[in-house]
């Protein structure tokens, strides 16, 4: 049981490591703010998503593994709205209107 | 070299590359955004130390509050330029020299220390350990920050008040004992509102938690005031609530009050026969919550002011 936990853990961290490397790589080469932004939300949504899913099965209790879960929905949350704003600021710099 | 030593010499390598472009950036900007990283990195170093009372407050205090002052800070001084090159309003070759001299003899006076330190160095933890039931609390930190060394604790929230007043008495004449900071106009039905109206329960709540279980577990008062200061302040970012008047007899008693009843407690362990600040061990636990909810709540209090910055409206 421990055995297949371990290698769930490894496969879902590792996934959400290789999210973290794109969006990272992307922050770093696209061209602009909204594309950056495009990459940056990736690695924030489905890279910290996978590292969450892959902790869960080592955590012992039903509470640290509801906090981590509540961790990925505050981040989940803010960081949409953070890039929103961001985007919204970038399109407007764009456009001329600010 | 194991792969735990792997990922600390590459975490420490790190900290000191962000570091070195946080000093050496040309851009004010760029400067603060390395500083925060900066923090944050060293927060994810004190937790390897296990210290991570100290990893919470360099997140929330270090990093988080200290980058938005610097921030602002930055912001105003590009105003003052009136958009013009940054490096027209470097400071002169001789005033950078002196503080590069000056930080330097700082840096090496300090490493210096360390090195020097006796091994083992001399500790009073198991002191500290061994008095912890007395307390009624199970984190030592805490019991370190209320208990053993309450009077330095009282000294900084008088600290804190001094810097609010301080930077009250910037404003100009015609805003005096105004409200602090520009009024905000974000869309009421715009994603910041939103933002604030779903996340400022859940922040606040995250607070008073990590207040609360500073009892017994990492960490405490401040780090919890500082969740509930950013708290109130993305609310005023949002417009869903006002900067309060600085002349306002509430504002004042509750910037006051940490301090207070600090103070008053002190009095009350003097006049007791004891020494000022000492607990009754039978009341202990509770008389460090009551100092902690003042303090909390003050320290909350301040810091949001603090970053809301002088009086620029008239109240």
């Amino acid at each position: 049981m421990s055995t297949i936990a371990n290698v769930a853990t490894i496969v879902l961290v590792t996934a959400g490591l290789l999210f973290f490397v794109a969006g990272t790589a992307g922050l770093l080469r696209f061209p602009d703010p909204l594309t950056r932004l495009h990459a940056l939300t990736k690695a924030d949504n489905l890279g910290l998503g996978f590292v969450v899913l892959g902790l869960l099965p080592q955590v012992d209790g039903l509470f640290a593994a509801l906090k981590l879960l509540v961790v990925w929905a505050l981040v989940l949350f803010s960081s949409a709205a953070a890039s929103q704003l961001i985007g919204r600021a970038a399109y407007r710099e764009r456009d001329g209107t600010r | 070299m194991n792969a735990a030593d792997f990922f600390d010499a590459g975490l420490a390598g790190l900290v000191l590359a962000v570091a070195a472009f946080a000093v050496l950036s040309r851009n004010n900007y760029a400067a603060v955004v390395a500083f925060v990283a900066y923090g944050l990195l060293v927060s994810l170093r004190w937790v390897l130390l296990r210290a991570v009372d100290v990893a919470l407050t360099e997140a929330a205090i270090g990093s988080g509050l200290t980058g938005v002052l610097l921030l602002s800070a930055a912001a105003k001084l590009r105003e003052r330029a009136g958009g013009a090159n940054e490096d027209a309003r470097r400071c002169s070759p001789r005033t950078r020299l002196v503080a590069a001299v000056v930080a330097i003899v700082v840096t090496v006076g300090l490493g210096a220390a360390v090195i020097g330190l006796p091994d083992p160095s001399p500790t009073l933890a198991p002191l500290a350990g061994a008095a912890l039931p007395d307390t009624g609390l199970g984190n030592a930190v805490t019991a370190t920050l209320i208990a053993y060394r309450a009077t330095d604790t009282l000294l900084e929230k008088v600290v804190l008040v001094l810097a609010l007043l301080g930077l009250w008495s910037l404003a100009g004449e015609d805003v005096w004992l105004g409200r602090p900071g520009l009024k905000q106009r974000a869309d009421p039905d715009g994603v910041l509102a939103y933002l604030a109206r779903r996340l400022v329960p859940v922040g606040v709540l995250v607070g008073l938690y990590v207040f609360w279980v500073g009892a017994d577990h990492p960490g405490g008062a401040f780090q919890g005031a500082t969740i509930v200061a950013a708290m109130w302040l993305l609310a005023m970012m949002a417009g869903l609530a006002d900067t309060p008047p600085v002349a306002e007899r509430r504002v004042r008693l509750v910037l006051a009050g940490g301090a207070l009843v600090f103070f008053a407690v002190g009095l009350a362990g003097l006049a007791l026969g004891e020494a000022f600040l000492a607990y009754p061990v039978a009341h202990a636990k509770a008389i460090i919550i009551a100092i902690e909810v003042a303090m909390t709540i003050t320290v909350a209090v301040t810091l949001a002011l603090l970053i809301a910055g002088t009086p620029e409206r008239p109240a």
